[in-house]
Formats: C-alpha cells, sequence, structure tokens
C-alpha cells in the first residue's frame, strides 16, 4: 500500500511524530525562575501550552493582613525582587492615599532619583538575562557589571543590596548619604583611586557618566545584531487588542503600541511625583525599527525597554538636580499603630515590568483589613498561550523571555 | 465621565433592582452591581462609545467576617464576602470601581462557596484574576472556563484569605501549625 501525503499518519514526507507533553521548568534555566510550562508538541511544533505558576507563592496578601503597613514593606520588596525599590513605592503610596498622606517635596525628589536608579537596574538584567535566553552571554556579564555599581550606590543609601525596604509611608527611610567611600566597580571601570571618597550624588553622577555611552555598545551587541534580530523580530506578536484584553502593562503593552505609562497617565499621588520632569513614553512602532520587525513582536518589547534606559537617566539627572533645592525633609513620621480609616484604596504604579498595583482596605485598626498586591508579570504571563501557539520549541524562550517576568511577582 | 455619572448612566440602562448601591465619597468611588447583572454590565461599560472601559485593572475579592464571636458585635460590616473590579478606560482616560457583593457561602449548612458569573468572555484577563479569587478567597465562578486552583496546589483544601480559614495541621506530611 502506498501512503499519500494527506494519510494522517505521515505528517513529513516519511516521517511520523507523535504528540508529546513536555514539561519545561519548573527549574528549566530560561524560564526565569520557578516557572513550569506544559507544552504539547507536534514534532518541534507547540499545539498548546499551559502555564502552571505557584510555586513562589508566601501568601503575601495573607501576611499582609496581620502587619501595620511599615511592617509589609519588606514583603513588597520580595515580590519582584529585581525592582524592590519599585515595588516599596507602589505600597507606600497605596497607604498613602488611603490616609490621605502629603509627602515633602524632597521626598519626592527622593522617591524619583532612587525608583528610577531601580528601573535602570531592573531593565539592566532584564537585558542581560534575555540574551543568556537566546545564547548569547556576554551582554549579561555587561550588564551585571553596570547593575553592580547601581547595587553598590543603594548599598550606601539603605544598607541591603535586592530588599531594599526604603521608601515607607511617608517618604524614604533615610535622607541621601553625604561622603561615601567610592564604589570599588566604578573606581575600577572610571580608573579612579579606590580608597576616593565623595558624596553620594557624585557618585551616581559619575555613574551615569559612564553608562550612557555604553548603551550604544548594548544596542550594537543586541539591538542591532542580524542574530539577534533574526530570533526576536516577526516572533511571539503581541496584537493590540490581545495586549489590552489580557490587562498587558508596561514594556509589553507599549511594545505592542499603545502609548500609555501610568508616570504620565496615572493617578495624581503617583503623576504629581514627575510633574515639572521631562522625559518621552517610549512606545511601539519605531521608526529606526529593523525591516523584519512587527509592532508587537519581540524585538519591540526589547526596545522599549532599552529606551526606557535612556529616558530614566534622563530622569536621575533631573532629580539629581533638583534635589539640592528641594524643600522639606525625606520623611513625614508614620506611627506603627495609626489606624487605617474605613475605606479603600487601589492605587498602581508604573514599575519596570508594568503596572503594579496595591488594594488596601482599613478597618479602623493598624492592620489593614485585606492587602492585594496586583502583579503586572501575572498578567503579563497570561498572554504566553495566544503567543507561543504554533512556534517552534527553540522560540519559546525568545518569547517568554521577552515578556520579562518575575516569578517572585506573579506568585507573590 | 465621573462616578456619579456613570451611576445615573447605568441605573437608567439597567434599573435601580440591578445596580444596588454606590460611594462617591470613598477613596476610589464604587457602584455596586447585583451578582446576576455583573456580565451584562461589564459588557456595557466595555463596549458602550461613553465608557470604553477596556481594561480589567484588577478583580479580586475581599471576606467580611468577624471569627471572633466576642468582637463580631462591634464589627462595623455586615458578613459577606465582596468582589472587587477595578477599571480603566485607554481613550477615555476614566476610572471606576464595581464591586458585586454575595453572601459568605451560597449554602452555610454545607459550606458551599457563593456564585458570581464570570467575565472572562469580556475580558481575557480575568480568567486568571477569577482563578486566583475562586483559590484564595472562595467564590465560584460560574460559567468559567477552566476554574480551578492558580497558586495553591489542585488539592488545596479551604480558600485562605477567608477570614475563619484554618492553616491544615498537615499538608502530605507537613506540618501546618
Amino acid at each position: 500500500m502506498s501512503l499519500t501525503l494527506e494519510d494522517p499518519r505521515v505528517i513529513e514526507f516519511d516521517v511520523r511524530t507523535d504528540e508529546m507533553l513536555v514539561n519545561m521548568g519548573p527549574q528549566h534555566p530560561s524560564t526565569h525562575g520557578v516557572l513550569r510550562l506544559l507544552l504539547r508538541t507536534d514534532g518541534e511544533i507547540i499545539h498548546e501550552i499551559t502555564p502552571h505558576i505557584g510555586y513562589l507563592h508566601r501568601c503575601a496578601e495573607k501576611i499582609g493582613e496581620n502587619l501595620s503597613p511599615p511592617q509589609w514593606v519588606p514583603y513588597t520588596d520580595r515580590m519582584d525582587y529585581l525592582a524592590a525599590m519599585n515595588m516599596n513605592l507602589g505600597m507606600a503610596l497605596a497607604v498613602e492615599k488611603l490616609i490621605g498622606m502629603d509627602v515633602p517635596e524632597k521626598a519626592m525628589t527622593v522617591r524619583v532619583l532612587v525608583a528610577e536608579l531601580g528601573r535602570i537596574a531592573s531593565h539592566l538584567v532584564g537585558m542581560g538575562a534575555y540574551g543568556l535566553d537566546l545564547g548569547t552571554f556576554s551582554p549579561f556579564l555587561y550588564a551585571f557589571r553596570e547593575r553592580e555599581i547601581i547595587l553598590d550606590l543603594f548599598e550606601e543609601l539603605c544598607g541591603a543590596r535586592l530588599t531594599y525596604s526604603y521608601f515607607t509611608i511617608g517618604g524614604a527611610t533615610h535622607d541621601l548619604p553625604e561622603i561615601i567611600p567610592i564604589p570599588p566597580g566604578l573606581a575600577a571601570l572610571t580608573k579612579r583611586n579606590k580608597n576616593m571618597k565623595l558624596t553620594w550624588l557624585e557618585a551616581v553622577e559619575m555613574f551615569l557618566n559612564w553608562l550612557e555611552p555604553r548603551i550604544k555598545e548594548y544596542h550594537t551587541l543586541l539591538t542591532r545584531n542580524q542574530i539577534f534580530i533574526k530570533r526576536t523580530a516577526g516572533l511571539g506578536i503581541l496584537t493590540k487588542e490581545l495586549a489590552i484584553s489580557h490587562g498587558c502593562t508596561g514594556p509589553v503593552l507599549r511594545g505592542s503600541g499603545v502609548d500609555w505609562d501610568l508616570r504620565r497617565d496615572g493617578e495624581p499621588i503617583y503623576t504629581r511625583n514627575y510633574a515639572g520632569y521631562d522625559f518621552d513614553v517610549i512606545s511601539a512602532p519605531f521608526e529606526d525599527a529593523p525591516r523584519e520587525a512587527v509592532l508587537g513582536d519581540n524585538w519591540c518589547r526589547f526596545f522599549v525597554r532599552m529606551m526606557e534606559v535612556v529616558q530614566a537617566i534622563k530622569l536621575v539627572r533631573q532629580a539629581m538636580a533638583k534635589y539640592p533645592k528641594s524643600q522639606g525633609t525625606h520623611r513625614v513620621p508614620y506611627k506603627m499603630s495609626t489606624k487605617l480609616p474605613v475605606d479603600e484604596a487601589y492605587l498602581e504604579t508604573e514599575c519596570p515590568r508594568g503596572a503594579m498595583g496595591f488594594y488596601i482596605v482599613g478597618n479602623d485598626k493598624a492592620e489593614p483589613y485585606r492587602a492585594r498586591a496586583k502583579s503586572s508579570c501575572f498578567c503579563n504571563l497570561s498572554v504566553t498561550a495566544p503567543l507561543c501557539e504554533g512556534f517552534l520549541l527553540a522560540d519559546i524562550p525568545a518569547i517568554v523571555g521577552s515578556l520579562d517576568v518575575v516569578m517572585g511577582e506573579i506568585d507573590r | 465621565m465621573t462616578a456619579e455619572d456613570l451611576h445615573k448612566l447605568l441605573t437608567t440602562q439597567f434599573g435601580e433592582s440591578k445596580i444596588t448601591g454606590s460611594n462617591f465619597t470613598a477613596k476610589d468611588p464604587w457602584i455596586e452591581v447585583a451578582a446576576e447583572a455583573i456580565v451584562d454590565v461589564a459588557r456595557f461599560l466595555k463596549h458602550d462609545e461613553r465608557t470604553q472601559f477596556d481594561h480589567l485593572n484588577d478583580l479580586t475579592g475581599v471576606d467580611y467576617f468577624e471569627p471572633d464571636t466576642k468582637k463580631a458585635a462591634k464589627f462595623n460590616h455586615q458578613p459577606h464576602v465582596e468582589v472587587v473590579y477595578h477599571l480603566t478606560s485607554y481613550t477615555l482616560r476614566h476610572r471606576i470601581t464595581i464591586k458585586v457583593k454575595v453572601p459568605r457561602w451560597k449554602d452555610e449548612t454545607t459550606k458551599t462557596i457563593p456564585e458570581v458569573p464570570s467575565v472572562t468572555s469580556i475580558w481575557a484577563i480575568a480568567d486568571w484574576h477569577e482563578r486566583e479569587c475562586y483559590d484564595l478567597v472562595g467564590v465560584n465562578f460560574t460559567d468559567h472556563p477552566n476554574l480551578k486552583r492558580i497558586l495553591c496546589p489542585e488539592d488545596w483544601e479551604g480558600h485562605p484569605l477567608r477570614k475563619d480559614y484554618d492553616m491544615p495541621l498537615e499538608y502530605h506530611g507537613v506540618r501546618g501549625r
């Protein structure tokens, strides 16, 4: 009996393929933490993909119901641990919205300065880790070299390198430090004496001056690299409608062509921090995109992040200029026993990975009646299934990596 | 559009029997909708050109209950479960909070969780948010395509964010409390 190609047992010429269930993760290096993807594959083609989450669930919301807001701040650090500063800020602002607290100008300036530095650090990891997903190692090392200096600066600021708990209700725990020893990485890169002492702001200035010309190098290494373009452009196309329906936020949404940034379009209690700053909201399409790039593909999402680093540098510089002139203190005291009013407040802030929302319900007690953290990565990850279906197995890390998810935030 | 205008619009559209309450002085003004009308109201809010709420920011649940009988008399809420929808319109740039209030249990004796119709057909992200709300708060979203636990393991018992929830004594040989 001769077989024809229409016969269901034959897929391609005489090679027969069976459907297979493949578990990718939870310990697969390209899944950014403990994400498990269950794939139904036909050879190399993905027919169905089901993300399984919850491996890092630490009951943050339940714990929040038993703690006063300043005590809950360290738990928000551990949500998006790559951008802990921005998590602290979102939570602090939500509580301030609930109790109707105003923070002084100086605290706002410090918040913008440090939160934008945090955004740079987070996007650097996003960039490096994405390169790693696609099989290139050197951008990762360069990104971590830069991030290391930001971590050193944060260490001088609050003593911690990853889980800062720096912003708290009413401002920031400390003012910016005066004189600090130069971070060793910065001394080595800028060829300064490693025993040099300088002010914290001078160190930030020195770092930004060093970082700014490097962004062009990252573009050469990744963004404009033909291999990188082949792996990212035209793949994982997220349409505007799908992005909005799936509640995508941040660079994922802007990569699909929605011009929406909470720093500009958010609620007044958040946007007033950024009042008077000059920055652009980066959203696709881009004029200088490679020919192969399509609106909403991996490349666009990646490029949004890269351009946001430039904007963040701009914002930090403006905040540094503003800081010496800022009035007031870095912190309004907040008593741990302050009773939260019988009301509720929901506030979203623009974190590096998207809009992180905190929903605090008060009930005349110091502890919130309900503390909810709405994760941006949770929503961004939910588009994995429609994005990956029909693509090749090797494209899964490229697509999931371009969403830049952090599991700590998804599972809370 | 302000919350008052939106409330007027919804009341003329659906009648007072479906739009059951509102609070315009809260930090986030909210409108309460009857559970059986939530899908129609959600569809209207998303597609009507005066509202255009195309973005579901968040969907979550709150359990109002005081488990301690001594403190229950002083508790300032009637026991109930709320499902809270936070909506934003990208085009018209306005926000609103919609609430659905249901009893804590559909059946008090068998501890059957209450039912709220699913809005997955309107906003795709509601799929995951409703799974999480079912998992942690314990609300049964009817017509949901895949209502399974999302953060807790599938064989977990109870809904941890219920105020009368007790941590299990042990789970697969691991001590709970």
